[in-house]
């Protein structure tokens, strides 16, 4: 999809970060307050410039001093990553025993190359509008997951430019979280677990005995899921290879051996008709102990299709560096925009505007009253990465908010 | 050291005890949430300290060898007992309660001082400290768990008669898949389970494990599961205090008595140590060790460092200043008399004139029996001092082989020092991998078992399950075991 899209040139970039990135609602995001504090100053930059150059641990006092940086090193792109115990920069200077990652947000990456497996419109880097639907579907879950079993409400989702998405959580609670309690979270998400050699990747359960209920509380929304994308768009038992697939991850007897059987002979027959008809009505015939055994193996197919992927790694631990907000995916040109969740369904990864579009678009319109010789904090507001920004703003509106009710409670509050 | 008193000398930690209302510690257990404020000799803080480091240490040996738990459980026990750190239940009223407790609340103080100086250390005095207060927390009784749980504010709220109905089948659910035991059960037990309420960042791991129901970030902890509560408290408030400690120590520099201990101690750790070896003769039965019998204890009952000092000395007829101090102390406390001593070295330096051994080593060698100079009474190095101190140079033959060979010349030593007591090529995996690991000491008491297979099992160590922590311990066990078979064998003669 990028085939002929003119790579981004350092101009562009440069010209994007001097008019167009919103450093002021990145620096309240992260500061969670209007003046500066240990939650901006304490914080790590990283720096990624042509030629694979790697800069980390740069720090700043405000937005200004990242943004003229910034627009220094002109960056392919940047990431964040904790609020350490001194100032990153100062790194060499003090002990090593003080320099810890202290603070951090709660972040998650989910990435298209990891549902490989169950999708057959792409592979590897491409995505497409079909399986796109799968991110969006990560999305619905884990997002209800969160608040209602964790009790977050802070979330920021984010285009990741390509092929995912990252979640970041901004609740002072999982500001907070110790890595071994990051490392709990995680393994609460994941369901689903093992390489390519294992077959059958979920097992949250002993045998027979019903899902936890945390999982039980996506399964319909899921089975809708595995209908509309597995058996739908993906057709994924469509060839021998998807319905074997299928077949090695249920119970092996005379069930299986059946489907076998009669898909080998009329294997025409589509992924829905092989699941609700041929599965689903073996499946209604059976006794009690094979009955049990087949309705966990269906329901542990159902998530091994859908549930979200994660990339644990990245959620671990504290000092994790992930890509900030708002840079350029540097082959597509894209903006990694924040995104609604509850309009993730009809989010479209080819509408995401383009640096090369939104500089064409700041060129159109006639320069505000203030000229265009000074500062260009607010150009964005004149292009279509306007309604990405407010999504950003609404979400610092309420950082804010929670930070002024805490110091209401509690007049003394050092964090 | 003598602490000021800060406060009146009560220290209680409960509010609710019918029992043993007298008891300035009411409780076994401890959090340690205060430090001791009565005064404390130096001696005490010392020797309360040095007791509580051998179990740990022991501990440490036992997560280093995958010991199960309910063996680690058992080692650690004995260890208590054998180290005074036996903690009596609050019903043993001829114990003296409060002197056991208190032993125990001093010797975790004093390590706390010597742990907190590194996140290293920290982090392995907290795993250590954590499992200890584990065992002991699973061996108490349900009445001093009851009146221990009452004593620290734990903060847990029950949930609420509408709240389980809410949550009936959620709950149910969650027990049902996590647990492996009350299979068919899974709802008749909730109905009479009591579930507390806390954050769940207290219980991370029943989250991983998703063993809990998670509702806006409380879990609900069955009381079965509670025990996850407490230790994981008991690892927050423990991680918590040992940096304040480590932020306050530099002023307790001032006082120039504790520093060298509290090095000593930290030392002892990391070489999984400290010991009694050092200064008493222990030959397996009492009886003298002669020069002319040492070839004979070296190939049966040598640990490798001793091994290596004297197969070099055989070959070079010769050993160099560091290699002649670790095992000439050695030797005198295996038994060597000091004219046994003079004997053995004598013939063993068999190039030298007498007129130059008279004059550069007889000097020396009764030096280290305390008969010249200062006349110190030298004690053997102990493992953690080969480990540490005086790394050997190029041509020096002294230390530790597990830590100071490269791996390849380790193997082929070990098969040519033990392939006659039974160690094979097919040992070797294992034990390279603990010394990969660091843990040199596992890997002798790794090779002792091996060699004494006849009496020693797997995980038994030198005895008891405990580990080599100096190479005097190994050889008289060693001795001591071949007597043992010894008697046994003319047994069966007999019968
Ligand atoms: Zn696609």
């Amino acid at each position: 999809m990028s085939g002929n899209t003119p790579s981004v040139t350092p101009e562009v970039m440069l010209a994007f970060y001097r008019r167009l990135y919103p450093f002021k609602s990145i620096f309240s995001w992260l500061n969670h307050e209007h003046t500066p504090t240990r939650l901006f100053t304490h914080r790590e930059f990283a720096f990624t410039l042509p030629g694979d150059v790697y800069l980390r641990y740069n720090s700043f006092n405000n937005a200004d001093e990242l943004k003229k940086q910034v627009c220094n090193l002109n960056p392919t792109r940047f990431e964040i990553g904790p609020v350490y115990s001194a100032r990153p920069k100062d790194k060499k200077t003090v002990r090593p025993a003080a320099f810890s990652p202290q603070l951090r947000e709660l972040v998650f990456d989910i990435d298209m190359t990891d549902y490989d497996p169950v999708r057959t419109c792409c592979s590897g880097a491409d995505i497409c509008r079909l399986c796109w639907k799968f991110i969006a579907a990560a999305v619905h879950v884990l997002d209800k997951s969160i608040r209602d079993q964790f009790g977050y409400q802070r979330l920021l989702w984010v285009y990741s430019g390509r092929r995912g998405i990252h979640l970041w959580i901004s609740d002072k609670e999982a500001m907070e979280l110790t890595d071994e309690q990051r490392k709990a979270l995680v393994g609460w998400m994941t369901v689903i677990q093992g390489g390519k050699e294992m077959h059958k990747k979920v097992n949250v359960r002993q045998g027979t005995k019903p899902l936890p209920p945390s999982i039980q509380s996506s399964m319909r929304f899921l089975g809708e899921v595995f209908t509309n994308l597995t058996l739908g768009t993906q057709k994924c038992f469509q060839k021998r290879e998807g319905w074997e697939e299928l077949l090695r991850l249920l119970p092996s007897g005379a069930t299986t051996s059946a489907l076998r059987t009669q898909w080998d002979e009329g294997p025409q027959r589509t992924s829905a008709e092989k699941w609700n008809t041929d599965l689903g009505e073996r499946y209604a015939a059976l006794g009690p102990p094979e009955h049990d055994i087949m309705k966990a193996a269906i329901e542990d197919i159902i998530l091994q299709y859908t549930y979200p992927r994660l990339d644990a790694e990245v959620s671990k631990h504290r000092n994790h560096l992930l890509k900030a907000p708002f840079c350029v995916h540097p082959k597509t040109g894209r903006v990694c925009v924040p995104v609604d969740p509850s309009s993730i369904d009809s989010f479209d990864p080819e509408k995401v505007p383009k640096v090369m579009d939104l500089l064409d678009e700041l060129d159109m319109v006639p320069p505000t009253a203030a000229g265009e010789t000074g500062e260009h904090h607010s150009d964005w507001e004149r292009t279509s990465l306007k309604p990405y920004v407010d999504i950003l703003d609404k979400h610092v509106l309420s950082l804010m908010e929670d930070v002024r009710q805490r110091k209401k409670q509690e007049p003394n509050m050092n964090w | 050291m003598r602490q000021k008193p800060k406060a009146s000398g009560s220290f209680t930690n409960a509010g609710s005890v019918e029992q043993h209302s007298n008891l300035k510690y009411p409780t076994r257990l401890n959090f340690y949430d205060r430090p001791p404020i009565e005064d404390i000799t130096l001696e005490e803080f010392e020797t309360c300290a040095l007791d509580r480091l051998r179990v740990l240490a022991e501990i440490e040996s036992s997560f280093a060898r995958n010991r199960p738990w309910d063996e680690l459980k058992k080692v650690t026990s004995t260890q208590c007992e054998n180290h005074g750190l036996k903690l009596h239940a609050s019903t043993a009223y001829t114990e003296d309660l409060d002197g056991q407790r208190r032993r125990d609340h001093v010797g975790h103080f004093v390590l706390r001082l010597a742990f907190c100086r590194s996140e290293e250390l920290r982090r392995r005095f907290v795993k250590a400290e954590l499992t200890l207060f584990r065992v002991r927390y699973e061996e108490d009784g349900i009445v001093d768990k009851d009146v221990f749980h009452r004593s620290s504010k734990f903060d847990w709220e029950e949930a609420s008669d509408e709240e389980l109905a809410q949550y009936k089948s959620q709950l149910a659910a969650a027990a049902a898949s996590s647990s492996h035991t009350h299979a068919t059960s899974s709802t008749s037990h909730t109905a009479e389970e009591t579930y507390y309420k806390v954050r769940w960042t207290r219980v991370p791991d029943l989250v991983e494990k998703r063993k809990v129901f998670l509702k806006h970030g409380m879990a609900f902890v069955p009381r079965r599961e509670i025990s996850s509560i407490v230790l994981q408290e008991f690892q927050t408030r423990l991680e918590k205090a040992l940096e304040m400690t480590a932020k306050a120590l530099p002023r307790l520099d001032e006082d120039t008595r504790i520093i060298p201990i509290l090095d000593n101690l930290s030392q002892g750790f990391l070489a999984g140590v400290s010991s009694e070896w050092g200064n008493t003769t222990s030959s397996g039965d009492g009886s003298e060790v002669t020069a002319d019998m040492v070839d004979d204890i070296a190939r049966k009952h040598y640990p490798a460092c001793m091994r290596n000092l004297h197969d070099c000395l055989r070959r070079d007829r010769h050993l160099k200043h560091f290699g002649r101090l670790q095992y000439g102390l050695f030797l005198k406390v295996l038994g060597l008399s000091i004219d046994e001593a003079i004997l053995f070295w004598r013939k063993s330096f068999s190039n030298i004139q007498d007129d130059k051994f008279n004059k550069e080593y007889r000097y020396n060698i009764r030096h280290s029996f305390g008969l010249e100079g200062k006349r110190a009474n030298y004690a053997a190095k102990s493992c953690q001092q080969i480990l540490l101190a005086d790394q050997p140079g190029t041509s020096d033959n002294h230390g530790c082989p597990y830590r100071h060979f490269a791996p390849e010349n380790l193997q082929t030593a070990l098969l040519s020092m033990y392939s006659s007591q039974g160690l094979t090529s097919a040992d070797l995996p294992e034990i390279m991998h603990t010394v990969k690991n660091g843990h040199y000491h596992v890997a002798c008491t790794r090779v002792f078992e091996i060699t004494h297979s006849r009496q020693v099992s797997k995980g038994e160590g030198i005895g008891g399950g405990e580990s080599v922590t100096h190479p005097n311990q190994y050889v008289t066990k060693s001795r001591e075991l071949e007597v043992k078979a010894q008697v046994k064998d003319e047994d069966i003669v007999m019968g």
